[in-house]
């Protein structure tokens, strides 16, 4: 892949090779619920978190995250247990919201014939620091979806949605995680407004250098051991993927089957959570890279033996670390239970914010929101006695 | 005719739990509804113009299958959120 570097003297526009600047400023966590919506305050310090009443109580909100470009402007993807998917726009940081015009949705299928529905927005991604307005949406089931006036109308991206392989890349309703296959981790180059990845819960991890036009895996040296082939080329199930700003030629990725790290010109994933305790094992949701280094990531593990139970190993949570790219990892547990907690970590839910040294923050299955300000040395809970958190997001440059 | 909102989309009516409506049909209603009320339409109608799995639509006391379900003006149709959840 070339590395075109973006010549602008926008602050906000990633230069790769450059290392960003610590963020010094108040900054907020946007936490998405199974019941709502609440915005955690953590001001300069990062000392005292104050939480904001619940925005939308009761509705299902999948994620939500700040738009960097207009860091007042937040959008979240929600449903509720009877009323179908859309997407809510803020341009004051959550004050009020406005619906989406046209939210997410499939075509409608001739007649005679069966088409897709939305069930759910699972993930939203602001696109390019160059285009302004533009963001992007994945759904569940597995479907792309793109708009170009600040999440107010939305259109699929038939070069994904149409392609002839997609039913074979993602397969049937069955073949997707137990609440409903996800499409994630939409990813845009910071060199390339044209050069994207996707994850999909289940299909792999798939790029496109073309706005979406086109698709090709990029699965090969990753595990699928639920498959019967073994070595596919899709078909697997990456749970959060991410690409470093610095370096995007290099890509992580928490796999349902490990850890795992690609560096491009490598061409294949390298299974890095083989280097993790063996009575940890590498399976978990999130993934958290340092924003100015990209050998050091955070992972959160959970159960993955037996029936997958998918909470902390023997009720026991930690975060671990790598500082040389998953060579090594560092146990990160002081703060948090030392005993029967039996916590999930969903896949959107753990993040960084880019203060110095960085606030590492994840939320819980069980309503926490815990963080550290030593980037993991010691963990402190910011909140408890919220529903089930599907999402923790950091915002920052705010007024 | 008469429409029953229930409380899961007052916020698109202003609070109404009853607002009036036209149309031949319940799609044409629906249309309606969703013309003066930007959003209605596609929390309970799929973009399959199927009506979703946790909400029932009743022309008097009928339930509607589908939005093909012919309404006259002296008719009162209720949207319900079925019974779901634990």
């Amino acid at each position: 892949m070339p590395t075109p570097e973006i010549s602008t003297n926008d602050p906000s526009v990633p230069v790769t090779n450059h290392k960003p600047k610590p963020g010094k400023g108040p900054l907020a966590l946007l936490v998405a619920t199974r019941k709502g919506a609440f915005i955690l305050h953590g001001g300069k310090s990062r000392r005292k978190w104050k939480l904001s009443d619940p925005i939308f109580l009761g509705q299902m909100v999948h994620h939500m995250i700040q738009d960097p470009r207009e860091p007042q402007t937040i959008l979240m993807g929600s449903r509720t247990g009877h009323l179908g998917p859309t997407v809510f726009r803020s341009n004051d940081f959550g004050k009020t919201w406005t619906e989406a015009q046209t939210p997410p949705a499939f075509p409608k299928a001739p007649e005679g014939k069966t088409g897709r529905v939305v069930d759910h927005v699972f993930w939203l991604t602001p696109g390019h620091a160059t285009e302004a307005g533009v963001w992007w949406a994945g759904s569940s089931p597995q479907g792309l979806f793109r708009s170009e006036d600040a999440g107010n109308t939305w259109e699929g991206i038939s070069g994904f949605n149409d392609h002839p392989m997609r039913d074979t890349w993602v397969g049937g309703l069955g073949d997707g995680t137990p609440d409903g296959a996800k499409m994630h981790s939409i990813l845009i180059d910071p060199r390339d407004p044209n050069h994207m990845y996707i994850g999909m819960s289940g299909g792999g991890v798939f790029e496109s250098t073309d706005r979406g036009a086109d698709w090709k895996p990029l699965n090969k040296g990753c595990i699928a051991d639920f498959l019967p082939t073994p070595d596919p080329e899709y078909g697997h199930d990456p749970h959060c993927v991410r690409l470093h700003p610095m370096k995007p030629d290099r890509l992580y990725q928490q796999n349902h089957c490990g850890i795992y790290r690609m560096d491009r010109d490598e061409g294949a994933w390298v299974r890095i959570g083989d280097n993790m305790p063996k009575e940890i094992g590498d399976i978990g949701f999130p993934m958290v890279l340092h924003p100015r280094d990209p050998e050091t990531a955070w992972v959160f593990p959970m159960d993955g033996t037996t029936v997958w139970p998918r909470t902390s190993p023997d009720g026991k949570p930690a975060a671990y670390v790598t500082h040389n790219g998953g060579k090594k990892w560092k146990r990160l547990d002081r703060g948090l239970p030392g005993k029967h907690a039996w916590m999930t970590v969903k896949r959107q839910a753990m993040t960084s914010d880019s203060h110095k040294p960085i606030g590492i923050y994840f939320g819980t299955t069980n309503g926490e929101v815990w963080g550290s300000r030593t980037e993991g040395k010691k963990w402190k809970c910011l909140a408890r006695n919220l529903p089930h958190v599907y999402a923790v997001e950091v915002a920052e440059h705010l007024k | 005719m008469k429409v029953y909102v229930p409380s899961a989309l007052r916020s698109y009516t202003g609070g109404e739990d009853e607002v009036d409506s036209s149309g031949a049909t319940l799609e044409e209603l629906l249309r309606e509804l969703d013309r003066r009320y930007p959003g209605f339409r596609f929390r309970i109608v799929d973009e399959q113009d199927a009506i979703r799995p946790h909400i029932k639509i009743f022309v008097n006391h009928d339930q509607a299958r589908d939005l093909t379900v012919g309404v006259r003006a002296e008719d009162e149709v209720s949207i319900l959120l079925a019974l779901s959840g634990g």
